[in-house]
C-alpha cells in the first residue's frame, strides 16, 4: 500500500477528512520551503503538495504565477525540488508529499529517471497538470513501477465516461477541480460541488480531494461535509507572498491559518 | 485563367490523401508530436470542437459560405506574382510571390479566423479569444467577431502592445478589448497561456481562436486545414502559370501556419522541395533568436509535444526576433514531424539578413513585405542562385510590411 493509500486509509478509521495545503517550491526562497512543510504537518496538514515550479503554468491564477515567477528567480529546478523532498522525508517519514506541477521539467528530465529520483527522495506521487490519461500511459507505467501514484484531476467539465477512464489510471487519489478557471479563481457553487463529489465518488473507489475556491475556513468546513479532502492553494501562496520580506515569519503565520482550517474541518467531522 | 473561382470550392484535403500521408493520428499526434496536453477542464471542450470541426469541415452549407466569404470578404484568391527584376538579379531560379499580404487585414491569418469564427458561430459561442504577437491574427480575430457580431479579446504581451501599437489601435477601432499581459517574457508565449487562462474560466460562452497551428489537438490540423487555401490555390496557379509545379517553396515559421498552409498540399509531391524558414535573431550561436526547430528540442507546451527553445531544466526560454510574429519558442507539431521526417527543410535568417531583403524587395519589386515574410525572401535569396534559371520557386509573402514601419524606422533612427 502507497503511503498516500495508507494515509487516507488510517484517516477514515478516525473519521478525519484530509487537509492538504499547497506551496510553490522555492517560495520565496528555497531555504523557506523545508520548515514551512514542517510547520504545516505540525498544524494539521495530513499530506503535502508541493509546487514544481515551470515558465507557462497555463493552469495557474496570478497569485501562483507570481510565486512559481519568486521561486524560478532563484533557480529553483525539480532536481531542487527532489532534493526539499529528500530533506523534508529525513525527519517526518509518515506524511505523503505529491508534487504538482506541469510535463516539460519531468519530460526533460526523463520519465525513468524522475520515477528513479522522486522515489529515492521519498516523494509519494504526482499530479501533472497539463498530462490527462490520454498521454499518461508511459507516465504512468514509469511512477508506478517505482511505487507512486499518479493523482488526476477532475473537473466541472468532465463528463461520465470521462470519469470512468480516470478511474481506470488514477491511484491516490483524486482532486476535483471546484470551479471552471485557474487556480485562486471563482467562487464555490457548494450544491453543485457536493453533487459532483457524489457522482464522482460512486464511479471511482478513491479519495476525493477538493480544491480550486477555498479561501477560508468557511469554505474549507464546506467543503470537509463532502469531500475526503480539503486542498488550500492561493489561499496559503498568497500569505507568502505579504511576507516576502520577512521569510521567517512564513512558517509561524501559514501554521496558523492552517490550525483555523483544521479546526473547522474538525468540528464538520466531529458534527 | 489562374485564378479560375473553382479552386475556392475544392474540400479542404483529406488528411491521408494519395500515397499516404496521413497525419495527425485520431489523437492528434504527428509522429511523436503534437497531442492534447490540456488540464482536465479543457479535454470536453477539445473533444467538442474537434466533433464540430470534423463535422462542418465535410458540410456542404459550412465549405460554400467559407468561400464565399473567401473569395468575398478576404479577396480570394490572392495572386501568384512573378518577381522578375529580383528574379533577373538573382541571376537563378524564377522567383514567385504568393500575394497573401493583399489579402483583408494583410495577411494570411484572415483564412484561419474567417473558418474559426464561422465554426464559433455554428457551435453556439458568443464570445471569441486570441493571443497576439506581431497583432496580425489580434486584427484579424477582432475583424471577424466585427462582421458576426460576437465580443472579442484579445491578449498581447506588454512588450509586443509597445511594439506594434498601430495593430493594438486597430484592434480597439474594431471594438475588440486588448488585454497587455504583463507576466512571464510578457510576449506571444504568455499571451497564450492567458489566453488559455480564459478560456479554463469561460468555456460555456468562448471559443478560442489560436492563430497558428500550434496549441492541443485539433487546432493545429484545423488551422492547418484553413490555412491549406494558399496551397491549393498555389498548386493551380503555378500549374497554370508555368505548366508545372514549382520546384521549391519557402516560408517563414514562427508557429508555422503560414509555412503548412503552403506546404500541406504539396507534401505528396516528391519534386516540390519545402523549406521553412526561423528567426535566427542575432544568429543561432548567440542564442538570441526564435528558431527551436534548428536549435531547440523537444518538450511540451501550449496543449502539444513539439520542439521547443527551453533550458537544461525543461524552463521555456526567452526568444528574440526583429518580428514580433516570429518570436515564439515552440513551433507547430507537424514542422517537427516533418523536419524528423525530412520531408521539409528548417533553416534560419538572421534580424540583419530578414532587413535586407526587406529593403531589396521593396526597391526591387515595390512589394513593402512583412519582416516575418522577408525572413522567407533572405532565404530564397540563397537559393535562386543555387538553382537553374528554368527552375521556380515560390515564396509565401504572408503579409505586408505596413506594420512594421514603426520598427523598421526606429532601426535606421528615424523617429515617425
Amino acid at each position: 500500500m502507497s503511503r498516500i493509500a495508507e494515509r487516507f486509509a488510517s484517516l477514515r478509521g478516525r473519521g478525519r477528512t484530509a487537509l492538504i495545503p499547497f506551496v510553490t517550491a522555492g517560495d520565496p526562497h528555497p531555504s523557506t520551503t523545508v520548515p514551512l512543510m514542517h510547520a504545516m504537518v505540525g498544524a494539521g496538514a495530513d499530506l503535502i503538495e508541493l509546487g514544481v515550479p515551470f515558465s507557462d503554468p497555463i493552469a495557474d491564477g496570478p497569485v501562483i504565477q507570481r510565486a512559481t515567477e519568486r521561486a524560478l528567480a532563484r533557480g529553483v529546478s525539480l532536481a531542487h525540488v527532489l532534493s526539499m523532498v529528500r530533506a523534508f522525508r529525513a525527519q517526518d517519514p509518515d506524511t505523503p508529499v505529491v508534487l504538482m506541477g506541469y510535463l516539460n521539467p519531468i519530460e526533460v528530465m526523463g520519465y525513468e529517471r524522475f520515477a528513479v529520483a522522486a522515489q529515492a527522495a521519498g516523494v509519494d506521487g504526482a499530479l501533472v497538470v497539463d498530462v490527462p490519461p490520454e498521454e499518461g500511459a508511459e507516465l504512468v507505467a514509469a511512477l508506478r513501477g517505482r511505487g507512486l501514484d499518479l493523482v488526476y484531476l477532475l473537473a466541472p467539465t468532465s463528463t461520465p465516461e470521462r470519469i470512468r477512464l480516470i478511474g481506470e489510471v488514477a491511484s491516490g487519489f483524486v482532486y476535483y477541480v471546484a470551479v471552471k478557471g485557474v487556480t485562486g479563481a471563482g467562487h464555490l457553487d457548494l450544491d453543485a460541488v457536493a453533487a459532483r463529489v457524489s457522482t464522482i465518488k460512486s464511479a471511482i473507489p478513491l479519495p476525493v480531494g477538493v480544491g480550486f475556491g477555498i479561501k477560508d475556513a468557511a469554505t474549507a468546513a464546506a467543503v470537509a461535509a463532502v469531500a475526503d479532502a480539503v486542498i488550500v492553494g492561493s489561499a496559503i501562496v498568497s500569505r507568502i507572498e505579504a511576507l516576502e520580506q520577512t521569510p521567517e515569519a512564513i512558517p509561524g503565520v501559514i501554521a496558523e491559518f492552517l490550525a483555523d482550517l483544521r479546526a473547522a474541518i474538525d468540528a464538520v467531522d466531529a458534527g | 485563367m489562374a485564378t479560375a473561382p473553382a479552386i475556392l470550392s475544392d474540400p479542404p484535403l483529406p488528411a491521408g490523401l494519395g500515397q499516404g500521408y496521413h497525419w495527425p493520428d485520431a489523437h492528434g499526434h504527428f509522429g511523436p508530436y503534437g497531442g492534447l496536453f490540456v488540464p482536465e477542464t479543457l479535454m470536453h471542450p477539445l473533444a467538442q470542437l474537434r466533433e464540430a470541426y470534423e463535422h462542418y469541415l465535410g458540410d456542404p452549407e459550412f465549405q460554400a459560405e467559407l468561400d464565399a466569404d473567401l473569395q468575398d470578404y478576404v479577396g480570394r484568391p490572392s495572386p501568384i506574382y512573378h518577381a522578375q527584376r529580383w528574379s533577373r538579379d538573382l541571376d537563378g531560379a524564377q522567383v514567385y510571390l504568393k500575394r497573401e499580404d493583399l489579402n483583408h487585414t494583410g495577411a494570411h491569418k484572415i483564412n484561419n479566423t474567417i473558418g474559426q469564427a464561422l465554426l464559433a458561430r455554428r457551435m453556439g459561442k458568443t464570445r471569441i479569444i486570441a493571443e497576439t504577437g506581431a497583432g496580425q491574427h489580434g486584427v484579424a480575430s477582432a475583424t471577424v467577431a466585427a462582421r458576426l457580431g460576437l465580443e472579442c479579446v484579445v491578449y498581447m504581451g506588454e512588450v509586443d502592445v509597445a511594439r506594434q501599437e498601430a495593430n493594438v489601435y486597430r484592434m480597439r477601432l474594431l471594438g475588440a478589448r486588448v488585454v497587455s499581459v504583463k507576466s512571464g517574457s510578457r510576449t506571444l508565449k504568455d499571451a497564450l497561456n492567458e489566453a488559455m487562462r480564459d478560456w479554463v474560466t469561460n468555456v460555456d460562452d468562448t471559443f478560442y481562436i489560436i492563430g497558428t497551428v500550434a496549441g492541443p489537438h485539433p487546432y493545429p490540423a484545423m488551422v492547418r486545414d484553413f490555412q491549406a487555401v494558399i496551397g491549393r490555390e498555389s498548386r493551380a496557379q503555378m500549374l497554370a502559370r508555368t505548366g508545372r509545379l514549382p520546384d521549391a517553396l519557402v516560408a517563414c515559421v514562427g508557429g508555422g501556419s503560414n509555412a503548412i498552409g503552403l506546404f500541406y498540399p504539396f507534401i505528396e509531391d516528391a519534386g516540390v522541395a519545402m523549406y521553412g524558414i526561423e528567426a535566427a535573431g542575432d544568429g543561432l550561436a548567440t542564442g538570441r533568436h526564435a528558431a527551436p526547430l534548428n536549435a531547440g528540442r523537444p518538450g511540451v507546451l501550449h496543449g502539444n509535444r513539439t520542439y521547443l527553445m527551453e533550458d537544461a531544466n525543461g524552463q521555456i526560454i526567452e526568444t528574440h526576433s526583429i518580428s514580433a510574429g516570429l518570436d515564439y519558442p515552440g513551433v507547430g507539431p507537424e514542422h517537427a514531424w516533418l523536419k524528423d521526417s525530412g520531408r521539409a527543410h528548417y533553416d534560419a535568417i538572421t534580424d540583419a539578413e530578414a532587413l535586407a531583403a526587406f529593403h531589396t524587395l521593396t526597391r526591387t519589386e515595390g512589394i513593402i513585405p512583412a519582416l516575418e515574410s522577408s525572413h522567407a525572401l533572405a532565404y530564397a535569396a540563397k537559393l535562386a542562385p543555387t538553382m537553374r534559371r528554368d527552375q521556380s520557386i515560390l515564396v509565401n509573402l504572408s503579409g505586408r510590411g505596413d506594420k512594421d514601419m514603426h520598427t523598421v524606422a526606429t532601426l535606421e533612427g528615424l523617429v515617425l
